[in-house]
């Protein structure tokens, strides 16, 4: 096992259940989030336009997987998040952020109703912090569990809803839709042969797909039998993140950070409707303020003339004075040219303002830009 | 005309006093899918073991350094409108720059192609 120097202490790098299964697959493993994890198989660029035109499998086991349950567990969130999770119906979803106490975001998560309880999904590098503010603030009675024997996959692209159905997936019960029949934020149980999955129509690409939830023991014989079908190959980390990128979807720890409130990082629309009412969440006045009156400063797109890469931690410039700062940012294979977000000070945040980007001394033209870069493309409605 | 190579994974082909830099077939292959290069101006001095070029990846902005000291003759102009001839031809048409020698000594402290590949196969 391979070690890695961390505050002092020397923390050994784990593996996750497809470990071997990537390397089998020729994929480069770097250390993620503490974990051994595969940066790319064929190339992040292939990798990438692959997933926009037939399906990417990625491994997402590094996340962390929680269970809520208890009497009052909404409610119990609902301190600790600005969601409506009482409102959650079974079998729906909602993306979400955990506030600190001056509403700067310690991470952004999925909340399920799952008909049994309430399933989240954080961020595999914050995880364990996650787990001690959680466990630090819900009341005693509020059960959470760690799913540290599942696995999690997504399988992302126009062709995963076919994938998954040529599998033979199918409901656990009778009154579950089919896979294909979900809609973007809605889940579900299922069954592939006796194997119980998890299966969210969701995903951190901007294209249609799933998330899928499964025991470690039989992670590998799924994602065996995923990409055994033409249309399913294996994608990595790297292109993960620059399908995000062009999502315009923010990753924790780059583009959001305790510093950050939800009105600053552009993602209002995770304030509930009744929320915003009636407040009750950690920062409610600093972020209810920043509703209402504007916040200092806005996360936004960013379009690159020419094609010199401008990355995370660039400085932005407004004239000659400094504005603020690319929090992520790359060549964009979709798109053909560089792209990046970050922070500039909301009077400078509309689409078309003109700034400048400063890599290796040189000056760059950059365009204030909405996002994402790439249309997302959901599905949010059934036919029929 | 004799090539040798560098533990930063750069190779120089030296005829006469002047000299061709660009990075080997195995830094190309580790950095992947090559979609950007900065090359040095012409005239810039360089000094061995200093910043040269810039090779950008998807992922990342790598440094290339100089393998000796010398001054900058030319540019590979290519690679401004094809980045990715690094990845397709890294030790010919991808090449980085030209430039002249100062000191040739400097030369024996490289590796010659048979070190090299015993280099990169012991990473």
């Amino acid at each position: 096992m391979s070690e890695t120097e961390e505050m002092g202490e020397t923390v050994a790098i784990e593996s996750l259940p497809l470990d071997a299964w990537h390397r089998a697959r020729g994929a480069r493993m770097v250390e993620f989030a503490g974990y051994h994890m595969p940066i790319q198989y064929d190339g992040i660029m292939a990798e990438h336009l692959w997933t926009r035109d037939n399906a990417g499998l990625f491994d997402v086991s590094h996340m962390g997987q929680l269970v809520f349950s208890g009497e009052g567990a909404a409610e119990a969130l609902e301190a600790l998040v600005p969601g409506d999770i009482s409102a959650l119906k079974p079998g729906r979803m909602r993306y979400s952020l955990l506030l600190a106490d001056d509403g700067g975001i310690l991470d952004d998560l999925m909340i399920t109703n799952t008909g049994h309880g309430l399933y989240m999904v954080v961020n595999g590098a914050v995880k364990w912090d996650d787990i001690a503010h959680l466990r630090e603030h819900l009341p005693d009675e509020i059960e959470m569990n760690l799913l540290d024997e599942q696995a999690l996959l997504a399988l992302q692209g126009p062709k995963a809803a076919a994938a998954l159905t040529a599998l033979g997936v199918v409901p656990e019960f009778p009154n579950i839709l089919p896979v294909d029949r979900l809609v973007f934020m809605q889940a579900g149980p299922y069954l592939w042969g006796d194997v119980r999955l998890g299966i969210s129509r969701s995903g951190y690409t901007g294209e249609d797909g799933f998330e899928i939830s499964v025991l470690a023991s039989d992670v590998s014989a799924l994602a065996d039998a995923l990409c055994a079908q033409e249309a399913v190959k294996p994608i990595g980390l790297g292109a993960r993140d620059s399908l995000r990128l062009e999502a315009g979807l923010p990753l924790y720890g780059h583009d959001l950070d305790e510093g950050i409130d939800p009105v600053e990082g552009d993602l209002a629309f995770a304030i509930s409707k009744r929320r915003r009412e009636e407040g009750g969440f950690p920062g409610a006045a600093r972020i209810l303020g920043h509703l209402a009156d504007g916040s200092p400063r806005k996360r936004v797109g960013l379009t690159v003339d020419g094609k010199m890469p401008v990355r995370e931690g660039a400085k932005i410039f407004d004239g000659n004075s400094e504005v603020g700062v690319v929090t992520s940012g790359g060549f964009a294979p979709s798109v053909g040219a560089p792209i990046a977000m970050g922070y500039v000070p909301t009077g400078l945040s509309e689409p078309g303002t003109a700034l400048a980007a400063e890599v290796r001394g040189k000056r760059v033209a950059v365009t204030v830009t909405p996002m994402p870069f790439v249309p997302h493309r959901y599905v949010r409605k059934q036919g029929g | 005309m004799p090539r040798f190579y560098t533990e930063e994974h750069e190779w120089i082909d030296v005829d006469g006093d002047v000299a061709t830099v660009g990075i080997t077939d195995f830094a190309q292959g580790q950095l992947g899918d090559i979609v950007f290069v900065e090359v040095p101006d012409t005239g810039a001095e360089l000094s061995k073991g200093g910043d040269a070029a810039v090779v950008e990846s998807v992922k990342a902005a790598s440094d290339v350094y100089a393998p000796v000291d010398g001054t900058v003759t030319e540019g590979n102009g290519q690679l401004e409108e094809d980045p990715a001839l690094v990845n397709s031809d890294p030790e010919g048409e991808g090449w980085f720059f030209r430039m002249t020698l100062s000191d040739k000594s400097q030369l024996d402290g490289l590796m010659n192609a048979q070190a090299y590949k015993d280099f990169i196969a012991d990473l």
